[in-house]
């Protein structure tokens, strides 16, 4: 039902050279240098939490003020860090890989990445 | 307060108000879901609301789905009950959102159509990954669903004055025609809508509760926790009151904190909103703002299990019909009495039908569009057939969810205990699988198969053998086991949750299947599955009306 017709498809070919293109390895590489680490991070930081909730029960239980203790800050650090990463991530995605994707974009749209700069024939 | 649950046969409040707050919304999102299936001719329409849904509006429709009535009744309830242990559940279910931000929902809006299975079988042999996506897409969506179903029989037993097991049967019978309904008729977008509704009332509804528990408090949250220690014990404040009486307890923990954080960006219903926006910088503002959403919806949770716990006490919310669930109803009623309890149990409703709508609709799409059209029909499924038989589908999937609720509901478990099942179902059979493909260069069919079916078996195999199923202890206040079947034990495996065992053996088994592997991989496909997912060239496209 969803007609293919005004939509011209890339040839394998221009995903090959799109893909082995300077500005697609700087791309995902933006892309990754962000997402990989900062995944790393946060299951990290939620894996102690949850550990530390398991196994350190003395210290979670540790009163910080009135009623409040340990647990329940680093608890609600967590919901902290994790407003915080995403809005990182909203900042770094629009500073730092949006550009490069929009471009490439309508360059493939244009059929930039057919051939080793030659004109295309399909207009 | 008691008495009046002594004297009413299990029901508190006056069921004729439950029951009409309950039908105005019905009404409500019936007239929308007519107006909403006036475009609902293509596939496109009926599976991914044309692609027109705005970012935030899709944010919204995301925390209706993803709080359902376990974030809502149950993590409240298990606050109540536990306190602290009852955070983890709300941590874990936040934290996941990251996973999906970060890795997975702009890259899957940019690379598939309709499905899971789109994205795993984009650079595989088609007909043996979708069936293997589509077969995983339907336990995970069954498993949610059982936990739904048991959630709205429970939730009704107590609101409604219905009790007995025909009339808890009954209801959940009404809940299921009710959700087909909404599917066939409003496709993706009249479900969303739905979702949209329903998140916003059921946000404004925490909020209400949350400022009147805090205002008793004097908006002191040490008081607060000090009115739950005193009625709970100084247990409610510390970790281990549900999970720290042994070492298997303890790792039971630990395993349902991983399922959690790694589930929801496997869950099919969540993916699916992904496809319902324009392009992937919406689908990065839907998840932004469904995490800004479902975050502050936790916070308010923590306030009202604890508010539960200090107002209403332990005992009487464990020995209410209902249970641990009942917590969030019973503080309604002894914050605002009659009305503000039809008004939080209304909603409560409202929001097992929206999630149960969506979850449907997630699994009739998987089984028209990949085992249907794409496996059986090789692609070459007439037109409007698929959208045929996705709305026949929904229909098979309803029933078989009235039935499994039916017998949830008669054992009487915890949802958000039940969904945090499906949560592991969707880590061990759909996460490995969703990154492998996206990030891995090499990734076979063959790891693909092995990752999918190998954490699928692993994760429901364990599961079976749990005391979630069988041989759990019997708690001496229902004079029940905890168990799906009573009186009958089978169970090897300790642990309640499996995410500790399958989902690492998913991540393995897709690894290993890859080394194994004699195909090479499809690198063109490849090639265009990175072009496309980073930069969005050749993504579908949202429907001109």
């Amino acid at each position: 039902m969803t007609p293919p017709t005004d939509r011209k498809l890339l040839t394998p070919e221009e995903y090959r050279q799109a893909q082995a293109s300077p500005e697609f390895t700087e791309l995902r590489r933006r892309f990754r240098s962000f997402a990989v680490p900062m995944t790393v991070a946060f299951l990290a930081w939620y894996l102690l939490y949850v550990l530390l909730s398991t196994y350190a029960h003395d210290f979670m239980s540790t009163q910080v003020f009135g009623n409040v203790n340990i647990g329940i800050l680093l608890g609600l650090g967590q919901f902290v860090t994790t407003f915080l990463i995403t809005q990182l991530y909203v900042r770094h995605a629009g500073r730092s890989t949006d550009p490069i994707a929009d471009e490439m974009r309508q360059r493939l749209e244009a059929h930039e990445f057919a051939g080793p700069r030659e004109e295309t024939p399909r207009g | 307060m008691a008495d009046l649950i002594a004297a009413d046969a299990g029901t508190i409040g006056e069921p004729a108000v439950n029951i009409s707050i309950f039908a105005v919304f019905v009404l409500i999102t019936l007239v929308i879901t007519f107006k909403a299936s006036r475009n609902n001719k293509s596939a496109a329409d009926f599976y991914a609301a044309g692609r027109n849904i705005s970012g935030t509006q899709n944010g919204l429709a995301i925390a209706g789905d993803y709080l359902s009535a376990a974030s809502f009744l149950g993590i409240a309830g298990a606050i109540a009950v536990y306190g602290y242990d009852g955070f983890l559940y709300s941590i874990g279910f936040l934290v996941a959102w990251l996973v999906a931000l970060l890795l997975v929902a702009e890259l899957l809006r940019n690379t598939a159509r309709f499905t899971m299975a789109d994205v795993l079988a984009f650079r595989m042999r088609q007909g043996p990954v979708r069936t293997a996506a589509a077969i995983s897409t339907l336990v995970v969506s069954l498993f949610y669903l059982l936990a739904q179903m048991a959630g709205a029989g429970g939730l009704v037993t107590l609101l409604l004055g219905v009790s007995g097991e025909a009339a808890q049967a009954f209801t959940v019978v009404v809940v299921g025609a009710l959700m087909i309904f909404y599917v066939l008729v409003g496709g993706m977008r009249g479900t969303t809508y739905v979702q949209v509704i329903k998140a916003t009332l059921l946000i404004i509804g925490a909020f209400v509760m949350t400022v009147w528990v805090l205002g008793k408090y004097g908006f002191n949250l040490s008081a607060l926790i000090g009115g739950a220690i005193d009625s709970g014990g100084q247990a409610v404040a510390e970790p281990g009151a549900q999970y720290g009486l042994s070492n298997v307890t303890r790792l039971d923990f630990i395993s349902l904190g991983l399922a959690l954080v790694l589930g929801t960006a496997g869950l099919p219903h969540v993916l699916m909103r992904f496809y319902t926006v324009p392009t992937a910088k919406d689908a990065r503002r839907s998840v932004v703002v469904a995490i800004w959403l479902i975050g502050i919806f936790y916070i308010f949770s923590l306030v009202i299990g604890y508010g539960a716990g200090a107002l209403v006490g332990r005992e009487e919310i464990l020995g209410a019909p209902g249970g641990v669930n009942a917590a969030a109803p019973l503080l309604a009623f002894e914050l605002g009495g009659t009305a503000l309890l039809g008004i939080i149990s209304g909603i409560a409703f409202a929001t097992i039908l929206a999630v149960v709508a969506g979850l449907t609709i997630t699994a009739s799409a998987s089984f028209a569009h990949d085992i249907y059209a794409s496996v059986i029909k090789k692609g070459q499924a007439p037109p409007n057939s698929e959208v045929k038989v996705a709305r026949i589908t929904a229909i098979v999937i309803g029933a078989v969810a009235i039935g499994l609720g039916i017998l949830a509901l008669q054992a009487g478990l915890n949802i958000a205990f039940l969904v945090a099942l499906a949560f592991a179902v969707a880590a061990s059979a759909n996460l490995p699988t969703i990154l492998y493909t996206l990030f891995w260069k090499n990734f076979t069919t063959q790891g693909a198969l092995w990752s999918i079916y190998g954490g699928l078996i692993a994760c429901v195999t364990l599961i079976v053998f749990s005391p979630v199923v069988s041989g759990a202890a019997v708690n001496p206040t229902t004079g029940k086991s905890t168990s799906l079947f009573q009186d009958v034990d089978f169970h090897w495996f300790p642990l309640n949750n499996p995410g500790l065992v399958s989902i690492p053996l998913s991540f393995f088994l897709g690894w290993l299947g890859t080394k194994l592997s004699k195909e090479k991989p499809d690198a063109v496909k490849y090639a265009e599955l990175e072009v496309r997912s980073l930069t969005g060239i050749g993504a579908e496209k949202a429907v001109q009306h």
